[in-house]
């Protein structure tokens, strides 16, 4: 009972999904008014089942439940908490953006369902600590979001559904062949046994962890878009629904990097092989930042120059990744630092989306030409764009300057000046392509005057997102505990 | 004499502008949205008032500051952000420097606002001009205050960031547009600069306090390489923002923004912060020599250069505008010599008098619709205040007795004679050239005949020009009075003392010492009184055609218009040629080789074995996958070559 209880917010999510599926099923109805009243309960379904979740994920912060379920193959600690908050608050905005959206499609429930079940596998993720049931949670939120992508089921949609298919079947399979490495090495799959493993074995061994530890970082890279793991991205983004494309750049990256942390910083954080790992995340991590950045400057279409911004950023989070490693002291200031970015990462990338979605929705184009005078058009939408935008950018008062003072500052302390120049020097590169957004939207003649509405859904999720980046970006006090409470955990 | 400032009010000066900028931009949005009725008069009455209120508890700042002749007034820091080892604190400075500074912009900003409710009458984008000036005037003030350097450059970024908003004001105009991207791209060019000196200096000493890195750089606890990379990088900074050769090209394009905006941001106040950011660190440019030196020559070169532009210039914007540069160059000279004190009273008397000349310019708009030069005249006679106010800027800006200018450029020129001949000579001769483009500026506005014109920048005017209404005139005619009385502060060294106090005790000594000397005081304002003349007879008398001194003096003048070839160099030869073309080069490359080449490989393999994926777009997944091998591999052939 007590595995229940500690993974009551997977279940919730879980439990919901199937109940949206059947109760779809079960209560058919016809004519357009009845079907527009189903969709809003599903929606509002969903949306209580993320709500539950975070509740029940509140619950047991408040009673200060941890510990491990199902016979040791995962747990439940800060660091489990921090990113359930982060899983379910992403899945719950997910599933604002995509009212509208949906309107068209014929499988509400369906959408929401795998929203939700990915959604519950990106919080298994961060929870397992057997490589087994990494691998079962990483192929239930991979499953959910290869269907995600090709939802809309138009040729540019479906292409990149499959892309996506092939292209994360591959990188499972690398994946797959590093935890065989790992267990062969080894003899166990639970990662604290690996650990101790690790400390036990000798000079010989080393070349056989350094390709468990490349595998296993070019299938995690996959998900967090990483160079050279990185080629699917621009099409995949561009192809899928926008709201899926939100949730895939903030929740699939997200969950990447949880997996990695626990992976590289639990199991094989100690020894002679980390610093082989974290001298190949410096140099990713410098490589992502600076191809995205590059290749964002020539784009014109606004997925794609999300999509490219989010390798470079990727690329940022890397960094702390790099640090974990370095230094041993600094374990929990590379650790806490990407646990940070990510969740302000996640507030900013899903403010940005949902402006797109909004305003993409009525002019039915994606390309950055066409934001010209979106001020003028919607004042609220081009404001809150703009702050996401800054706060990528990474210049104050914004959430964004104090994760990239975070993350760069992890960097200087585990002795890595240059990849922390690095990033300055990107962040620079970078202001270039968000701010010829902010100034077609600013500084150019609207191509209509007509204005972009603005549903109650996607302005209660975008005032959510760009509140949140100011708070954190004012008072970052309560974000950086969070962070630094849930590093502790590999202390 | 009132009670010591309680750190509350010196937290008001920052917050009332701010907000101002809060409460007008949440009723701009709220009418927008039709939810209030904003009468857009009330965003101009709430930033004055807002700034009056900032001005007057800046006065009893710098009374509090009086007391403690110069030295901080001890203020708490509070923690920001702590991240491991680093713990950013934001806090307060409130002594001499940091007073001075805070009079002069709350004062300027407050006439500037106050004339702005005319200038910007009827314009559509009346509050959001507000909004934005009152957030330039919440950030400038956040950065005279910052006792910490990454809190400063925090309010260094919205300051730069509010400007470029400025500059684009009247975006639908091409050139606002790209002038104000301009601005942006150059300034932060050095802004790069400053930011490496900041994770420079922080990762030598783990200090981020400013008054903690002045002392571990006069201890000597820092060594001189790394005091030299830093002062360098900050320079860089200085030089961006406060428009030094070679990155002063954006200013003059700058003046695209509404006057007022030129006289506040890109006269007074923005563009001195660079001057206030080194002087704010003058005890370790002081001990470097590499950089103070770096300084006192860049800085005279800046004035040199931004004088000889004056005279070519046709729009008296653009005459004000290298006029600044060069006023800016002089202040940094005045630094580099060692002359703190008389670098800061410079950039105080200045930015009454410029502000004046910018506002004067202002209301010759308003009356005449152009700001080319070539197209007024004769308007003494129109505009009698706006006349009498501009000249008395105009002869602060020279340097006559006993106008605000002599004395704070007497001082600069004073501390460059005492060892520094070159610079000394320098600043003698763009004495000599300020006169020049002053008294061109003068006798081609105000003197001779009307030339008529043309229609206004916003709003109408009639045919013959008359004087401005009286919320534009009675700024001028209290900016008037500054620009004559500013430069008697100091009479008994009061300013000395003041600013002195602000000083760490070692770094006092590094000061340049020098009284006033009669004989350079002479010299300079017989110099200014020659290049007047030398101007009234060329373009007051017309005894002298133009065009002959121009013929004569070939190609000097086609140097000159052409700006030194510097916009070109720039934009033709490094950021179309260069930078733009490596980019592209490279992606093309990327492309053809890289992808390209995969595909074609990939392709022919598939082909081959039959098995070929058909795809919308043949071929790609397979070399995104591929990339993913490729990838791998390389990592491990990386990791176990280098270190085996």
């Amino acid at each position: 009972m007590d595995s229940v209880n500690r993974l009551g917010p997977e279940l919730i999510l879980l439990a919901m999904a199937g109940i949206l599926v059947l109760g779809d099923i079960a209560f058919l109805v016809t004519g357009e008014r009845l079907l527009q009243r189903k969709r809003a309960v599903l929606a509002a379904a969903a949306l209580a089942g993320t709500a539950g979740s975070l509740v029940w994920s509140g619950l047991l912060v408040a009673t200060d439940t941890t510990g491990e379920a199902f016979s040791g193959t995962m747990t439940v600690d800060k660091f489990t908490l921090f990113f359930n908050f982060l899983f379910a608050g992403t899945a719950a905005i997910v599933i604002l953006a995509s009212v509208d959206y949906i309107k068209r499609s014929r499988f509400p429930a369906e959408y929401y369902g795998l929203v939700l079940a990915s959604a519950a596998g990106l919080m298994l993720l961060a929870s397992t600590i057997d490589l087994i049931a990494i691998f079962v949670a990483l192929e239930l939120t991979s499953i959910s979001l290869y269907i995600l992508v090709g939802f809309v089921k138009d040729q540019r949609s479906s292409e990149a559904g499959l892309k996506y298919l092939l292209l994360g079947a591959i990188s499972s399979a690398v994946t797959l062949y590093g935890m065989a490495f790992l267990f062969g090495l080894s003899g166990s799959t639970g990662l604290g046994e690996i650990a101790d493993a690790v400390a036990a074995a000798d000079e010989g061994e080393r070349a056989a962890y350094v390709l468990a530890a490349v595998f296993l970082a070019a299938g995690l890279g996959f998900k967090m878009a990483v160079v050279p793991f990185q080629m699917w991205v621009p099409d995949v983004y561009h192809g899928a629904p926008t709201p899926v494309t939100a949730y895939l750049s903030v929740g699939s990256k997200a969950a990447g990097f949880a997996v990695a942390l626990r992976i590289f910083v639990e199991a094989l954080g100690d020894g002679f092989i980390a610093s082989d790992w974290a001298n190949m995340f410096a140099v990713i991590a410098a490589v992502s930042m600076t191809l995205g950045n590059v290749v964002a400057l020539a784009q014109t279409n606004i997925k794609r120059l999300l999509a490219y911004s989010s390798i470079a950023q990727a690329g940022n989070f890397l960094i702390g990744l790099a640090a974990v490693a370095a230094n041993d002291p600094q374990v929990m200031l590379g650790t806490s630092s990407v646990m940070f970015f990510l969740a302000t990462y996640a507030f900013t990338n899903l403010g940005a989306f949902i402006a797109v979605i909004a305003i993409s929705n009525k002019i039915e184009s994606d390309e950055i030409d066409d934001y010209a005078g979106m001020a003028r058009r919607s004042p609220l939408l081009a404001l809150g764009l703009t702050l996401c935008l800054v706060s990528l950018t990474g210049i104050p008062p914004t959430a964004g300057f104090i994760a990239k003072v975070y993350i760069f500052n992890a960097a200087v302390q585990a002795d890595l000046v240059w990849l922390a120049v690095v990033g300055v020097l990107n962040s620079v590169l970078s202001v270039y392509y968000y701010l010829r957004v902010v100034l077609n939207m600013y500084t150019r003649e609207p191509l209509s005057e007509e204005a972009i509405p603005l549903s109650p859904a996607l302005g209660f999720a975008m005032a959510t997102a760009t509140v949140g980046l100011l708070v954190v970006g004012i008072f970052p006090f309560p974000l950086i505990e969070a962070s630094e409470a849930a590093a502790a955990v590999f202390g | 004499m009132l009670n010591q400032v309680p750190e509350a009010v010196v937290w008001a000066i920052f917050f009332l502008p701010l907000g101002s900028f809060a409460v007008i931009s949440l009723a701009a949005l709220l009418s927008v949205g039709g939810a209030i009725r904003w009468n857009p008069k009330l965003s101009g009455y709430i930033t004055v008032a807002a700034i009056a209120v900032a001005f007057l508890f800046s006065l009893w700042v710098l009374d509090s500051v009086l007391q403690e002749d110069g030295r901080p007034i001890g203020f708490a820091s509070h923690e920001w952000v702590r991240v491991g080892d680093l713990t950013v604190n934001i806090g307060l400075t409130a002594d001499g420097l940091a007073a001075v500074m805070l009079i002069v912009v709350t004062s300027v900003s407050l006439l500037v606002q106050f004339y702005s409710q005319a200038y910007m009458h009827g314009d559509p984008g009346y509050s959001r001009y507000f909004a934005f000036m009152s957030l330039f005037t919440a950030s400038m003030l956040g950065l005279v205050l910052s006792s910490n350097i990454l809190q400063l450059f925090v309010f260094w970024e919205l300051v730069g960031l509010c400007s470029y908003l400025l500059i684009g004001f009247w975006f639908y105009r091409d050139s606002a547009r790209r002038a104000a991207t301009k601005a942006f791209v150059v300034t932060r060019l050095g802004d790069l600069g400053f930011l490496s000196a900041i994770l420079l200096i922080w990762t030598q000493t783990g200090e981020l306090d400013i008054a903690r890195i002045q002392e571990l750089a006069l201890t000597g606890a820092i060594g001189s390489s790394v005091i030299a990379f830093f002062a360098g990088g900050v320079f860089a900074g200085a030089a961006g923002k406060s428009a030094q050769f070679p990155l002063h090209v954006w200013l003059p394009d700058a003046m695209e923004g509404p006057t007022p905006v030129s006289a506040l941001i890109h006269a007074a106040t923005m563009v001195a912060a660079g001057v206030y950011l080194v002087a704010r660190l003058f005890p370790v440019f002081a001990v470097s020599e590499e950089a103070i030196t770096t300084v006192a020559t860049v800085g005279a070169i800046t004035a040199i250069i931004g004088a000889l532009l004056g005279i070519v210039a046709t729009d008296i914007k653009r005459v004000m505008a290298y006029s600044t540069i060069s006023q800016l160059g002089y202040m940094m000279m005045g630094l580099g010599v060692g002359g703190f004190v008389a670098a800061i009273f410079h950039l105080f008397t200045h930015a009454f008098f410029k502000a004046l000349l910018f506002l004067g310019a202002g209301s010759v708009n308003h009356a005449t619709g152009t700001f080319d030069m070539r197209k007024m005249g004769g308007l003494a006679r129109y505009m009698p205040v706006t006349f009498i106010a501009t000249t008395i800027a105009a002869l602060a800006l020279v340097g006559v007795f006993p106008f605000a200018g002599f004395w704070s450029k007497d001082e600069i020129l004073a501390n460059a004679w005492k060892d520094q001949p070159g610079i000394f000579w320098t600043a003698l001769a763009a004495v000599f050239l300020t006169a020049l483009y002053v008294g061109r500026m003068l006798f081609l506005t105000f003197g001779g005949e009307y030339r008529g014109g043309e229609p206004s920048e916003h709003g109408d005017h009639s045919a013959e020009p008359h004087e401005s209404p009286w919320v534009i005139a009675l700024p001028l005619v209290v900016l008037a009075a500054l620009s004559v009385g500013a430069g008697f502060v100091n009479l008994t060294d009061g300013f000395e003392h003041l600013l002195g106090g602000s000083l760490p005790q070692e770094a006092r000594e590094l000061q340049t010492e020098s009284g006033f000397s009669f004989g350079i005081a002479a010299g300079s304002v017989a110099l200014g009184l020659a290049g007047l003349g030398v101007a009234w007879l060329v373009y007051g008398l017309r005894r002298v055609r133009s065009e002959d001194v121009r013929e004569a003096l070939q190609p000097l003048p086609t140097v000159l218009e052409r700006k030194y070839y510097l916009d070109d160099l720039y934009e033709g030869v490094i950021v179309k040629g260069v930078v733009m073309g490596v980019v592209v080069w490279g992606l093309g490359l990327w492309d053809r080789y890289v992808i390209d080449g995969l595909a074609d490989g990939i392709g022919a393999f598939a082909r081959t074995s039959g098995e070929r994926l058909r795809l919308a777009q043949a071929g790609q997944a397979q070399v995104y996958g591929a990339a993913i091998f490729i990838g791998v591999v390389a990592a491990i052939a990386a990791i176990l070559l280098a270190n085996p």
